[in-house]
C-alpha cells in the first residue's frame, strides 16, 4: 500500500488516500502525538474494520476521514480533493456532499420522525420536497424500515434507530459511510442485522465503507482490517520505520 | 479544608456559568444595597428625630401660619423646658433650581434645642447675632455652592419686602456640622427678627412651634395641652411629636414609596430565581457525581453539606461584591446629594440585613439540590449514565 | 448554498424551538426574568409618564398665567387687588360680552387625610373667580352642581375625590373654622386641576384672612400669539413687577423635578436589572447549547453550517426574551393602567393625583429591551455553538 504513488485523480480505483498524515493535540503546553506519519489507500468499494486499542487514534482517524478535523500534517485526498487544504467551511459543504455518518448512540434528533431525520442531510441539496420524499422512502425501505416512517426516535429501538441512522447516512448517496462502532450499543442479534445490513450496502450498492470497532466479530463482516497501534498501521510498522514515528510527528 | 478546595474545585468546572451566576447575585445585592439606603434616607428624619421634641403647627396645614404670640403661651405651659420657632422662606439662589431649605429662627433656642444634632463655634454664633442680615448655613450647603463665612448671598424669596422687592441679600456669618451623621446640614437659617420686620405680609406670625419637653415621659400631655390652649381660636393648632411629624411627612409621598418596595421585590425574586436555578441546573448535571460519593461512603449529612456550603459561596461571593460595590456607590452619592438626601450612607443595619438575605437566598437556592442530594438513589443515579 | 443556509436556519431554529419543552424550567426562568425586567421598566417609566400627562394635559395653548416675578410657583406667588384688574384689561387678553376671560386666584393647602391610608395630605384648595370655567375649556361639572359664589361651598376633582378622605358629593367637611359643602365633583381634562378643591375666591380670602389679595391670574389670550403683546405691555409698565408665561410651560416646569427624579431613579434601575438578566439570559442560552451538544454536532457532522448553528441559537433567545417582554408588558398594562396614586409634587408643596399611563410608546420600547436583553444573552452561547469542536462533542455522551 506504501507505494500507491500515482496521480490519485488518475486512478479510478483509489478514493481516499493518506499520506505521511500526522496529528497531534495540544492538551496544556505539552503537544500529544496521536497519529504518526500514516500511510493508507482504501479504494471504492472497500469495506474496512478499523481496530485497535483504546487511544489508538481509531476515532481520530475516522474524524479526519469525514472532514470533521485537519491533519497536522500531511496530505489527505478523497475523491481527488486535497482536504487537508480546505477549510473549516469548505469542509461542511464537502462533508454534506461526500460522506455518511453512523455513531454508536445513533444520535437522531429526538423532536424529528424517522422520515424527517432521514431527509435532513437533503435539506442541503438543491433538491425539490417531491424527490427529498423519493428518496426517504427508498432509503427507509432499504433499511427495511418503511413502515416505520412516522415514528419517533422514542418509539423505536435501539436496532431500529441505528437503521434509520444508517438511512440518513445513506440518502445523500454519499462515496463514503463512516462509522464509530455502529454497534457498540446493541446485542449480539441485533448487532448481527446491522452488520449484516451494511454488508448488503457494500455489496449490492457499492458503498465504500469504514468502521471503527472494538468487538472482532464485527469486524469479521468487513472485507479488510486494519489494525492500529499508538498512531500507527501496525502492518506499516516495518514498511514506513518505527523510529520515525515519534521524531517526526509534527513535521 | 479539603472540602472547600473541592467545593471550589466543583465550581471552577464551569466557570463561564459560575461566573455569571455570582455577576446576576452581585447584581440583585448591588439593587439591594442601593434601594435600601435610598429608603433608609428617606425615612431618616423620622430616625433621628427626638423623643423629646414637639412640633406645633396650624391645623389647616403646615403651610398656615400661627400668630406670634404663640410662642410665649406656649413657653408658660408646665412641662416646657424651652421652645422655638421656625417660619419657610423659600427662596432660591440666583436660578429656581437651585432651591434649598431656608428658615428665619430665633437663633439662640434653635441651636440649643437642636444642641445634640448640630454645633455652631461659638464665636460664629456671636457674630452672627451682632449682624442682622447674617446667616449661617450648614456644611453640605457650604460645599454645595463653595461659600464661605462672609460670602453675600442674594437670594430671591416668596416673601416681598416692604419696598415690594423679593431679592434678599445675607451674609454668611457661620458654618454648622452634624453631631449626629444623619442630620441634614444642607440648610440655612436667618434671623426671624430681621425677616419678620422686613416683610411686606404677614408681620407677626411664624411658621411653627418646635418645644421641648422636660420629660420625654409627659410629651403626650404637654401637646394635648398646647393644642387645648388654643382651641376655637381663629388659628387651632396641631401639636405632635417630631418623629410623628417627619413621619406623616414623608408619608405624603407614602405611594411612590410603597411602588419602590413592589418593585425591590421584583427585582429581587426575579435575581433570585435566576440564580437558583442556574444552580439546581448545574447540580443536575452532577447527580452522578453525587452518586459516586455516596458509593465511596460520603454520608447523607456530607453531600447535603457539600451541595449547601457550595450555594453558600456563590451567594457570599456574588452578595459580598454587590454590597461592597454599593456602599462604594452610596460613598460617591451621598457626598454628591448630602445637602439634598442628608441620610444616604450605607450602615451597618443594611449591611446585616443583606447578609441575612444572603443566608436566605444560598438556603433557598442550595435545600432542593440538596435534598435531592440526600434522597439520591445510588443504583438508579448511576444507571442515568 | 444561500438559499441553503436560510434554509439551514429555519430547519435547526425549529428544532431548538421544539426542543424546549425539555429546557423547561430555564426557559421559563429567562422567560420571566425578563417579563419582571419588562415590567419594572415599563412600569416606572409609566409613572412618569403620568405624572407628566396630568401636569402637562391642563394647558391649553392660549391659556397664560401672571405670577410675582421671580416667584417659583402659585405658592410663592402673591398679587393684589389692583394689579389683577389692571393686567386682566392689558392687551392681548380675549372678552365676551361679561368681559375679560380671566381668572383671578388664589391657592392655599389643607390637610386632609388620605382615602387609602388615612395619613394627612397637603391638599390644594383654589378659590377662583367665576371666569375660571371660561379660562379652563375642558372644566365640566359630572355630578352635583357648581358652587355659589358667596357660599362656603366646594367643588372637588375627580382625582381628589377619589384619592382622598370626606370629599362625596353632599359631605361636610371642616377647615380650619371654616365648614365646607361639597356640592359637586369635576373634571378637567385629566389635568392637574383635578387634583384640586375649588371655592369662591372671596370665601377663601375671608376665611384664611388673605384680605382682597391673590396669587395667580389665568387669562385667555386672544391667540397664542397673544403672549408676545401681553408680555411687552408687561414689561412697558414699571408698576408691575410680574412674571407672564403659558399656562402649559408653567405647568411643565412644575411637573418637571418629579419627573426627572423618577426617571433618575427609574433608568438606573431599569438597567442594572436588564444587566442581571442578560446574565440570566446568557445562562440559559449556554444550558441550552450544552444540553444539545451532541445535536448540534452531529447536525455539523452531516454538513450543516456553523453560521445556521449560530443564528438559530440567537434566535431561541430573541424568541424568549419576546415572549418574556410581551409577557410583562400585558401584566404592567393589565395591572397598573389606569392605577391611580398621589404624591406631595414639592414644587406646589401640595398632593398631585395621576393615574399611570401604559402608553403605546412604553410597550413598544419594553419589547424592544427585551430584544436587546435576548440579544446579548444569545451572542455569546451562539458563538459557542458555532465553533463547537465537532469531532470531540461527538464523543460526549
Amino acid at each position: 500500500m506504501s507505494d500507491a504513488r500515482q496521480d490519485p485523480i488518475a486512478d479510478n480505483e483509489v478514493l481516499v488516500e493518506l499520506k505521511s498524515i500526522g496529528k497531534t493535540y495540544k492538551k496544556g503546553k505539552e503537544v500529544v502525538p496521536v497519529l504518526a506519519n500514516l500511510n493508507l489507500t482504501i479504494k471504492r468499494g472497500d469495506f474496512l474494520a478499523l481496530m485497535g486499542p483504546s487511544g489508538s487514534g481509531k476515532t481520530t482517524l475516522l474524524n479526519l476521514l469525514g472532514g470533521l478535523d485537519s491533519p497536522t500534517s500531511g496530505e489527505l485526498i478523497i475523491n481527488g480533493e486535497y482536504l487537508d487544504k480546505f477549510s473549516g467551511s469548505q469542509l461542511t459543504e464537502w462533508r454534506a456532499r461526500n460522506v455518511g455518518f453512523i455513531f454508536q448512540f445513533y444520535n437522531l434528533m429526538p423532536v424529528l420522525t424517522a422520515e424527517k431525520n432521514v431527509e435532513l442531510p437533503l435539506l442541503l441539496t438543491n433538491l425539490t420536497s417531491k424527490e427529498r420524499k423519493l428518496h426517504v422512502a427508498a432509503a427507509l425501505e432499504l433499511v427495511g424500515l418503511a413502515d416505520r416512517a412516522k415514528h419517533y426516535p422514542k418509539e423505536l429501538s435501539g436496532g431500529q434507530e441505528q437503521r434509520v441512522a444508517i438511512a440518513r447516512a445513506l440518502v445523500s448517496d454519499p462515496n463514503l459511510l463512516l462509522c464509530d462502532e455502529p454497534t457498540g450499543d446493541l446485542d449480539r442479534t441485533t448487532a448481527d442485522e446491522i452488520l449484516a445490513l451494511m454488508q448488503e450496502l457494500n455489496r449490492e450498492q457499492q458503498k465504500t465503507i469504514v468502521m471503527v470497532t472494538h468487538d472482532p466479530r464485527a469486524a469479521d463482516h468487513a472485507k479488510k482490517i486494519i489494525h492500529l497501534d499508538k498512531g500507527t498501521l501496525v502492518n506499516d510498522i516495518a514498511a514506513g520505520g518505527h523510529h520515525k514515528k515519534s521524531g517526526t510527528g509534527g513535521a | 479544608m479539603y472540602y472547600l478546595f473541592f467545593i471550589v474545585k466543583n465550581l471552577g468546572r464551569k466557570k463561564t456559568r459560575t461566573i455569571l451566576t455570582i455577576l446576576s447575585i452581585l447584581v440583585a445585592f448591588l439593587l439591594f444595597g442601593l434601594l435600601r439606603c435610598l429608603s433608609v434616607a428617606f425615612d431618616a428624619g423620622a430616625e433621628i428625630a427626638g423623643e423629646d421634641r414637639l412640633i406645633t403647627i396650624n391645623k389647616v396645614t403646615l403651610i398656615q401660619p400661627l400668630p406670634y404670640s404663640y410662642l410665649s403661651k406656649v413657653r408658660a405651659l408646665e412641662g416646657v423646658e424651652n421652645v422655638t420657632m421656625a417660619n419657610w422662606f423659600g427662596g432660591y439662589y440666583q436660578e429656581k433650581k437651585n432651591e434649598f431649605p431656608q428658615f428665619p429662627v430665633d437663633g439662640d433656642t434653635y441651636f440649643d434645642i437642636y444642641k445634640e444634632m448640630y454645633t455652631l463655634p461659638a464665636e460664629q454664633m456671636a457674630a452672627w447675632k451682632s449682624d442682622r442680615v447674617g446667616v449661617v448655613i450648614g456644611r453640605a450647603l457650604a460645599q454645595k455652592f463653595n461659600w464661605k463665612v462672609g460670602d453675600r448671598i442674594p437670594l430671591v424669596g416668596m416673601f416681598a419686602q416692604k419696598n415690594g422687592g423679593t431679592t434678599w441679600e445675607f451674609v454668611i456669618k457661620g458654618i454648622y456640622d452634624a453631631k449626629e451623621k444623619r442630620a441634614d446640614t444642607g440648610m440655612m437659617f436667618m434671623h426671624y427678627d430681621y425677616f419678620d420686620k422686613s416683610r411686606q405680609f404677614g408681620e407677626g406670625t411664624l411658621g411653627w412651634l418646635i418645644i421641648k419637653v422636660k420629660n420625654p415621659a409627659q410629651a403626650d400631655q404637654v401637646a394635648s395641652a398646647i393644642d387645648a390652649l388654643f382651641v376655637n381660636s381663629f388659628s387651632e393648632t396641631k401639636t405632635s411629636s417630631e418623629k410623628d411629624f417627619a413621619k406623616s411627612f414623608a408619608k405624603q409621598f407614602a405611594d411612590i414609596g410603597l411602588i419602590t418596595t413592589l418593585i425591590l421585590s421584583a427585582v429581587f425574586f426575579t435575581m433570585l430565581l435566576v440564580a437558583g436555578n442556574t444552580m439546581a441546573q448545574s447540580f443536575r448535571e452532577r447527580i452522578p457525581e453525587v452518586a459516586i460519593l455516596k458509593t465511596l461512603g460520603f454520608s447523607d449529612a456530607m453531600v447535603m453539606f457539600l451541595v449547601l456550603a457550595e450555594a453558600f459561596v456563590v451567594v457570599l461571593c456574588g452578595g459580598a461584591a454587590g454590597l461592597a460595590v454599593a456602599a462604594k456607590v452610596i460613598a460617591i452619592l451621598s457626598d454628591k446629594f448630602a445637602a439634598n438626601l442628608p441620610g444616604l450612607h450605607f450602615s451597618m443595619a443594611i449591611l446585616l440585613d443583606g447578609l441575612m438575605a444572603m443566608l436566605l437566598l444560598g438556603l433557598l437556592t442550595g435545600i432542593i439540590p440538596a435534598i435531592q442530594g440526600l434522597r439520591l438513589s445510588i443504583v438508579a443515579a448511576l444507571r442515568r449514565r | 448554498m444561500n438559499f441553503n443556509s436560510i434554509t439551514q436556519i429555519f430547519i435547526i431554529t425549529w428544532m431548538n424551538l421544539r426542543n424546549i419543552p425539555q429546557r423547561l424550567g430555564t426557559s421559563a426562568v429567562a422567560v420571566f426574568g425578563v417579563a419582571c425586567v419588562v415590567g419594572v421598566f415599563t412600569g416606572v417609566l409609566s409613572m412618569a409618564a403620568g405624572f407628566e400627562r396630568t401636569m402637562r394635559n391642563a394647558g391649553s395653548p392660549d391659556t397664560a398665567i401672571v405670577l410675582r416675578a421671580g416667584a417659583t410657583s402659585e405658592m410663592s406667588s402673591g398679587l393684589d387687588y389692583e394689579t389683577t384688574q389692571q393686567v386682566a384689561n392689558l392687551p392681548g387678553v380675549a372678552k365676551d360680552e361679561v368681559g375679560t376671560i380671566s381668572s383671578a386666584e388664589l391657592f392655599v393647602v389643607v390637610d386632609i387625610a388620605k382615602r387609602a391610608t388615612n395619613s394627612s395630605a397637603n391638599v390644594p384648595l383654589r378659590g377662583v373667580q367665576p371666569e375660571a370655567f371660561k379660562v379652563r375649556h375642558t372644566f365640566k361639572i359630572i355630578e352635583g352642581r357648581n358652587f355659589e359664589p358667596g357660599k362656603n361651598e366646594l367643588i372637588v376633582g375627580r382625582g381628589a375625590q377619589k384619592q382622598f378622605a370626606n370629599l362625596d358629593v353632599g359631605a361636610k367637611i371642616k377647615l380650619g373654622q371654616t365648614e365646607w359643602n361639597v356640592v359637586g365633583l369635576f373634571e378637567s381634562g385629566g389635568g392637574v386641576a383635578e387634583s384640586e378643591l375649588w371655592c369662591d375666591a372671596k370665601i377663601l380670602q375671608a376665611a384664611y384672612r388673605r384680605g382682597n389679595s391673590f396669587q395667580t391670574i389665568r387669562l385667555q389670550l386672544t391667540s397664542p400669539a397673544a403672549l408676545k403683546e401681553l408680555k411687552s405691555a408687561i414689561a412697558a409698565d414699571p408698576k408691575f413687577n410680574l412674571d407672564v408665561q403659558l399656562e402649559s410651560e408653567y405647568l411643565a416646569a412644575q411637573s418637571e423635578p418629579l419627573s426627572k427624579f423618577i426617571k433618575i431613579v427609574g433608568y438606573p434601575l431599569a438597567i442594572l436589572m436588564a444587566i442581571g438578566a442578560i446574565f440570566g439570559a446568557i445562562n440559559t442560552m449556554y444550558t441550552s447549547v450544552s444540553s444539545r451538544t451532541r445535536e448540534i454536532a452531529t447536525l455539523r457532522a452531516i454538513g450543516f453550517g456553523a453560521l445556521p448553528v449560530a443564528i438559530s441559537t440567537l434566535v431561541e433567545s430573541l424568541v424568549l426574551s419576546f415572549l418574556g417582554g410581551i409577557i410583562g408588558s400585558i401584566v404592567v398594562y393589565l395591572v397598573f393602567n389606569g392605577y391611580t396614586v398621589s404624591t406631595l409634587n414639592f414644587a406646589s408643596f401640595s398632593q398631585v393625583v395621576f393615574d399611570f399611563a401604559v402608553t403605546p410608546q412604553l410597550l413598544i420600547q419594553g419589547v424592544i429591551f427585551a430584544a436587546v436583553i435576548g440579544f446579548i444573552g444569545g451572542i455569546f452561547p451562539a458563538f459557542r455553538a458555532a465553533y463547537l469542536p465537532v469531532a470531540a462533542a461527538l464523543r460526549e455522551v
